[in-house]
Formats: C-alpha cells, sequence, structure tokens
C-alpha cells in the first residue's frame, strides 16, 4: 500500500516533470493524485477538498521559478500546508502548584484509552511527575482490571471504586489531594459519539470533575468518521488535543489531518505500540511524510541508528567512507538489505527513498527484496565492486543465474545507481538535511528551500552519464584546452 | 441510529445527534440530468462512506456509463443500490457447520475492534439456537483480557478454557479442544488477542493457534472470523488481505454498525479479496449481533442519520 501512494505521487509529478510551466492545467492533473493519495490515507473527503483548492490557489499564484521543476514546487506546497495545517505543536502537560492537574481521555470503544492512560502516567513518570489513574470505564468488562494490571506494572496508583463513572472521577480527584499526587488521568469508557446518554455523562464529569485539558484517543485506522467523531466530542468538550493509537502499523493516519481541518484540535502525542511504553511527541513533519506516503523517513532515520548499533564500527566508517567516495558498492547495498532484514522491517525498505521504485508494483516487498539479492548474488565479485562494468554480456549471465530477464538486471542497476547517487548526497548532507529531504521527498530530492541545486554537488551533473554523454564532454574539454 | 432500524431493531432507542457532514446518499435531492455535478457528488457520498477509491471508482464508472445525460430519477437511485449490492454476497449464511464433532470457530483482528464482545455476542446467539457452546480465552496477553471473557461466559451461561494471563495461547486452544470434544461441545469460539496484522511474530503466533486447533480437530477451524470496526477507513484492505493470507479467513464480523459510520471498507475487502460478511454488531450487548443483510446494508446507506 505504502509503495503504491509513493509511487503513484511520483508518477503524478513525473508527469509534470519537463514542462517547465506551471498551469493551472497541469496542476491539477498533479493535484488529482495528491487528492488520491489524501482520500487514500483517509484524510476526511470534506478537509482534502479544502486542501486541494488552497494548494491550487497557492501554486497558481505563485510564480513560477525559472530553475526549478515544478512538480518540487507543487511537492513543497503540499508538504509545508500539510505541516502548517497540523502543527504547531506544544507538548506540554499543564502543572499547577496548589492543586494535581487533572487530564481526561474520551474517545469511542476500542480506540485505545486504557493503554493510553497507563502510557501517558508513564510519560508523566519520565517527566518527574506524580500521576494517579483513575478508573472511570464501569461499562466494559474488565476494564477496571486491565488498568489496575497496567498500573501495577509501571508502579503507578490506580483509583477504583463499583459507583458510577461521576464519582469514580471526582473521589480520585479527592485521593490524588490526599496521596499528594499532582496528575490525575481519567480513563473514561468508550462510546458512540451519537449516544446522547453517554455524551450527557461525559458532560457530568466535565462539568463536576473540570478536568484541565481533555484528550481524544482516536485510533489511527479510523477512516472518514474520523471527521464526525471528532466534531462531537469536541463540541461537547472542547478537546485541548488527541491522541494518535496503533501508529505502529501501516495505516496511513490521515485522522491527524481530518481533525485538525474540521475542529482544529492538534494532535499532541502518537502510540506507538501495544507495550506500556512512552507515548511519542506528534511531530507534524513526520506525519506529512506519511500521509503523503513519503514515508515516515524521520523515524527511520532513527531506526537506522539502531541498525547502524548492529553494525560493527568499522564496517560504518568504512561503509561512509565509500559513501562519501561515490563508492557504495553492491556489496554495501546488499548487506544493508540483510540487516534491514534480519530487523524484520521489510515495511521500512518500501519506505526508503528509491527503494520502493525497486519493488514492482503488486509484488511483496520480502519477495522483490529475494529477487534483487539473487540478483546481487549472481554477480562477480569485481562486479559487485564496480557494477560500472557490467554490460550486456554480463547483464545476460547474471540474469541467468538468478533467474530473471536481462532487462530487470538493467532496471535495478539503473536504480541502484540513483540510490548510490541519493546516498552519496545524503552523505555530504547535514543531519537536518537529511531528514528534510527524507521526509519530505523521498527519492525525488528537490524539496528543499532552493531546489534540487542544494542537494548538487559541484562538478556533479546528477545522472550517470551516456557514452554520448561522455563523448560530448571530451569534445567540449578539448575545445578549452585548445583555446 | 441507521442500523436499528434496518435491523430488527433489539437495540435500546439511542437519541443521536446528526452527524456534521450527515454522510448520507440524498441523490434525488438534486433535479435535473445525470451530469459532471451529480457523478461528483455520488463520488462524494460514497468516499465518506469509507467504500474507497477502487470501488467507488467502478461504481460512479457504471453510472456515468448507464445514465449519463439522463433525467435523474428513482431508476439511478435504484441502479446505484443494485450496483453496491451486486459487490457484495449473497446473505449470510452464518456459521457453517462441521458435519460431525465440534465447529470450531477462530476471531481474529487488530487491537480494540470487538473481537471479544463479538464472541460473547455470537455465542450468545448459538446458544439460543440450541448449541452447546464452549468459549477458549487466548489472548493471554492483554491485561484482563481473560477477565473481561470470564464475565460475558458467566453472563451467557457458556463453558470457557482458561488460563493465566502469559500463558501459551497454543497451549489454551489445545485443551479447549481436547474439552470441546470430550464433553461434545457444538461450537468451540476462539478468542484471540489483538494484534496489528503488520506485526509478523504475532501473526505467526496466530498461524500457530490455526495449527493446532487444525491438528486436534480434522476440518478445523471451519470457521475463521476476522473482526472489522466499521469505522476503519482504507487499511481495511490491508487487514483483511493479511489476516487472510496467515489464517484464511472465512467472513467478517463487521462491529460497531451502530455508530454513523458506514463500514464502507467491506466493499473493496469483498471487490479485492472476495472475503463476506457473515454478521454486524449493533451495540455492546449480547444481543446486538445480526446476521449480515446485504440489502439492509445497502439500503441503509441511503439513510438519512
Ligand atoms: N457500540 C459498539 N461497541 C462495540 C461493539 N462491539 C464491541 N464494542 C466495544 O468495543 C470495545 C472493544 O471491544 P473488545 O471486544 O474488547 O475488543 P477486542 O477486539 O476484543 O479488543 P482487544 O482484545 O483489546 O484487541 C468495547 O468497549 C466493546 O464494548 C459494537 O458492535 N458496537
Ligand atoms: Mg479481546
Amino acid at each position: 500500500m505504502f509503495e503504491g501512494i509513493t509511487r503513484s505521487l511520483s508518477e503524478a509529478f513525473k508527469k509534470l516533470r519537463g514542462r517547465g510551466r506551471l498551469t493551472a492545467e497541469n496542476i491539477r492533473e498533479g493535484l488529482r493524485e495528491v487528492r488520491r493519495a489524501f482520500l487514500e490515507a483517509d484524510v476526511n473527503f470534506n478537509v482534502v477538498t479544502d486542501f486541494i483548492s488552497r494548494v491550487e490557489a497557492k501554486a497558481v499564484g505563485q510564480d513560477v521559478l525559472a530553475r526549478v521543476d515544478p512538480s518540487d514546487q507543487i511537492i513543497k506546497i503540499v508538504f509545508e500546508e500539510l505541516v502548517g495545517l497540523m502543527g504547531p505543536v506544544d507538548h506540554k502537560i499543564p502543572q499547577r502548584a496548589d492543586r494535581p492537574v487533572v487530564l481526561m481521555l474520551c474517545g469511542l470503544q476500542g480506540s485505545g484509552k486504557t493503554t493510553t492512560a497507563a502510557k501517558l502516567a508513564l510519560t508523566l513518570k519520565g517527566r518527574g511527575r506524580k500521576p494517579l489513574l483513575a478508573a472511570a470505564d464501569l461499562q466494559r468488562p474488565g476494564a477496571v482490571e486491565q488498568l489496575q494490571t497496567l498500573g501495577e506494572q509501571i508502579a503507578v496508583p490506580v483509583y477504583s471504586e463499583n459507583t458510577t463513572p461521576v464519582d469514580v472521577c471526582r473521589n480520585a480527584v479527592a485521593q490524588a489531594k490526599r496521596t499528594l499526587c499532582d496528575t490525575v488521568i481519567l480513563d473514561t469508557a468508550g462510546r458512540l459519539q451519537i449516544d446522547q446518554e453517554l455524551m450527557d455523562e461525559l458532560k457530568r464529569i466535565d462539568k463536576l470533575v473540570r478536568p484541565d485539558e481533555c484528550y481524544l484517543v482516536v485510533d489511527a485506522m479510523i477512516g472518514q468518521e474520523a471527521a464526525n467523531v471528532a466534531k462531537a466530542f469536541n463540541d461537547a468538550l472542547e478537546l485541548n488535543a488527541c491522541i494518535l493509537t496503533k501508529l505502529d502499523g501501516d495505516a496511513r493516519g490521515g485522522a491527524a489531518m481530518s481533525i485538525k481541518g474540521v475542529t482544529g484540535v492538534p494532535v499532541k502525542f502518537v502510540g506507538m505500540g501495544e507495550k506500556v511504553d512512552k507515548l511519542e511527541d506528534f511531530v507534524p513533519e513526520r506525519m506529512a511524510g506519511r500521509i503523503m506516503g513519503q514515508g515516515d523517513l524521520m523515524g527511520i532515520v532513527g531506526k537506522i541508528a539502531d541498525i547502524q548499533k548492529e553494525i560493527s564500527a568499522e564496517e560504518m566508517e568504512r561503509q561512509q567512507k565509500a559513501l562519501q567516495e561515490g563508492k557504495f558498492t553492491l556489496d554495501d547495498f546488499r548487506k544493508q538489505f540483510e540487516t534491514i532484514a534480519k530487523m524484520g522491517m521489510k515495511d521500512m525498505i518500501s519506505r526508503m527513498p528509491g527503494m520502493s521504485d525497486m519493488i514492482p508494483e503488486g509484488e511483496d516487498p520480502e519477495e522483490a527484496l529475494k529477487r534483487v539479492q539473487g540478483m546481487i548474488d549472481a554477480m562477480t565479485k569485481k562486479e559487485r565492486a564496480d557494477p560500472d562494468i557490467i554490460d550486456q554480456s554480463r547483464r545476460r549471465r547474471i540474469a541467468t543465474g538468478s533467474g530473471v530477464e536481462p532487462h530487470e538486471v538493467r532496471q535495478f542497476l539503473g536504480q541502484f545507481d540513483q540510490v548510490r547517487m541519493l546516498m552519496k548526497q545524503m552523505s555530504q548532507m547535514s543531519l537536518w538535511q537529511r531528514l528534510k529531504m527524507v521526509t519530505g521527498l523521498g527519492k525525488m530530492g528537490a524539496f528543499m528551500p532552493g531546489g534540487m541545486d542544494n542537494l548538487k554537488l559541484k562538478g556533479d551533473t546528477g545522472h550517470r552519464k551516456s557514452a554520448k554523454e561522455r563523448a560530448e564532454e571530451r569534445k567540449k574539454k578539448n575545445k578549452k584546452k585548445k583555446r | 441510529m441507521v442500523f436499528g432500524r434496518i435491523f430488527s431493531g433489539i437495540k435500546r432507542g439511542l437519541a443521536k445527534t446528526a452527524g456534521v457532514f450527515g454522510g448520507v446518499f440524498d441523490l434525488l435531492r438534486g433535479k435535473g440530468k445525470v451530469d459532471q455535478a451529480f457523478l461528483d457528488e455520488l463520488e462524494k457520498q460514497l468516499y465518506l462512506a469509507d467504500v474507497g477509491t477502487q470501488a467507488t471508482a467502478t461504481i460512479v464508472d457504471r453510472v456515468r456509463q448507464a445514465f449519463r445525460d439522463k433525467e435523474i430519477s428513482g431508476e439511478v437511485l435504484e441502479f446505484v443500490k443494485a450496483q453496491l449490492r451486486e459487490l457484495l454476497t449473497g446473505p449470510s449464511d452464518g456459521i457453517v457447520y462441521a458435519p460431525s464433532g465440534p465447529t470450531v470457530v477462530m476471531i481474529a483482528g487488530v487491537n480494540g475492534s470487538g473481537k471479544t464482545t463479538s464472541i460473547a455476542k455470537l455465542a450468545n446467539r448459538l446458544q439460543r439456537e440450541g448449541k452447546k457452546v464452549l468459549v477458549a480465552a487466548c489472548d493471554t496477553f492483554r491485561a484482563a483480557a481473560v477477565e473481561q471473557l470470564t464475565v460475558w461466559a458467566t453472563r451467557i451461561g457458556c463453558e470457557i478454557v482458561k488460563q493465566g494471563q502469559n500463558a501459551d495461547p497454543a497451549a489454551v486452544a489445545h485443551d479447549a479442544c481436547e474439552k470441546a470434544k470430550a464433553r461434545q461441545f457444538d461450537v468451540l469460539i476462539v478468542d484471540t488477542a489483538g494484534r496489528l496484522h503488520t506485526q509478523t511474530n504475532l501473526m505467526r503466533e496466530l498461524e500457530k493457534i490455526h495449527r493446532i486447533v487444525a491438528k486436534q480437530i480434522p476440518g478445523a477451524p471451519h470457521e475463521v472470523l476476522l473482526v472489522l470496526d466499521a469505522s476503519t477507513g482504507q487499511n481495511a484492505l490491508t487487514q483483511a488481505e493479511q489476516f487472510g493470507k496467515s489464517v484464511k479467513c472465512s467472513g467478517i464480523i463487521l462491529s460497531k454498525l451502530d455508530g454513523t459510520a458506514k463500514g464502507g471498507a467491506v466493499f473493496g475487502i469483498k471487490q479485492k479479496l472476495g472475503l463476506p460478511v457473515k454478521y454486524v454488531g449493533v451495540g455492546e450487548q449480547i444481543d446486538d449481533l445480526e446476521p449480515f443483510d446485504p440489502d439492509g446494508f445497502v439500503q441503509a446507506l441511503f439513510e438519512k442519520a
């Protein structure tokens, strides 16, 4: 799924590429793809419509920058607009000296409130605070026990009594005062936003306990319904923020955009796993990349750091050096694949710049990887170290050796070339530049202010030269010399 | 309360506010011709119901071809309904029972989709049909999951096989099969822990439960039902695909249809994977499970909130 979007966006912008000029018509074509990508990412239809018209207005009003590819210009607008829409985010949780702060969690059934309550408590504990959990879900069988078990796991007290949700919340605050806890987290029962009776109950808690902040907990896999849910909960309770859960899956999480677009309520934290681990801060840039299908590369950079720990220091150094010299070989490439596969990050591969193009549409990334590995394995040591020597007869041999078609070998080598280019460019960038590049645009690479030019290295045209081009260049050089 | 009306309406009445966007088909509101504006509106309504890119495109295309520039009439509406209906299967057969011995129904799905509650409802339903039902608490991972199922089992008066938290779920499944055979239960329903389809190791664990069950009782599991939250968006397709690959799902329980979510993702799932909906969940109580009625489901898409 992920690869599909990346591809469709690249496709759309490929169509735009080389036209040299932004016209209302060629923008629309690209924007249709963006629209489709957003809809596939479950962004609410109406939010998408608004968003696209905003982007369109911006793009059309903008001067066509002479030296910038129009597609890059559009991606840049989309990305910035998206980040602007979902941000800014304040990750602070209020604190008061005179009384415990009360945080209320609410949301649909099964959205992950109880787990999130425990995660929030752990996050607060990590910040040196003293939380108390209140088990106000008296609806679902086992909900109180679930919170108690989690509380025990993270050594946070849990307040419960078998009365009413309103009483539980009220008495929990009193208990917090007595026991000198500084934050109370109310875990309320899941409810449908159209269940008037239960929504009234939440309003009653809101009125009597007056939480300092109210967070809506939303499952990242939610579809169009996100807008309705957020609107209704916000109308009832004036939400301060939203927590998006289960983002460790492959849902694209368009809800982040829908909710902010419809209610103005920002996402504050995200849940990234079932274990009671800390919540992660919501990063609009990261989410924008994810929704656009350009991958959560910022997150990936973190994961890459973990992988790097696995690889020995010298090996790293060698690779880094090779990168800088543009000598990233197929051997290195294969090693990277292997490490990634070892760490069970097959989904990651499809998010890495350039990689997604190597995986044909509809093909299982793992299968595709095996194919690529097969090709590399069928090469000689020399070929792996210097793929430039691979000519037609070598391609044929490799193809036979790995059971693929010769053109597939050629295609792969072409793609590898791009990756190598990209790697080389990345090795010369600051981490910040890398992040920006990678979150925003994947392999398209030109997302920085100023466009592709910033990325290019001196004396490098950014593509592998054909024999003809090389001859052309030689001629030019010779001419220069003669003069 | 869309589904309460359509289905037999056992649910206690909820006073419900209208959704923000309504999200209902109101195609006859427009007068005039079936033009681009009409098709755009149709597309919008399908998207808002989570029907998804592919199925939406299919339907809009068919309407365009059949009605372009004709007057908007009841006929168009009927055509749209028929197209949607065609994407679904025939009415649900419910559970397909084993010719002899216990019928094993395995339940799977992502976290919080409504598995455990659906099991309670299903067990209750089958008991009412006169079956002797056993449930197995194979979610040994989530805190208090065993307690949750135990409470339900007590409420509906069915037997449960369980071990402690963190026990091997496959071992619990094994015990449950033994018991189901020895004590002549008609149906064994296996609860499993919620998991994301991207978690390879957990998917493997699910496969192991599947294997153990198959080893214990020939032909088992006879049904593998994926519980899907009706509010799920396009990720539902990937879920169905991955769970299907892993444990060969035979059908879907579409839960939480008592809200305003339309559950339109099932069109795409049916179109792409052929996986039919068997039951729908319409509330949190034990009676809130209905066999899937595709006509009612399509009709409900056209109901006002
Ligand atoms: N409104 C409504 N709520 C439902 C329905 N089915 C389940 N729920 C609620 O959804 C929540 C989650 O249900 P569970 O049955 O615990 O879900 P699960 O899939 O077993 O969850 P895990 O085991 O934690 O993965 C509970 O609060 C249920 O009451 C339904 O059809 N309608
Ligand atoms: Mg469960």
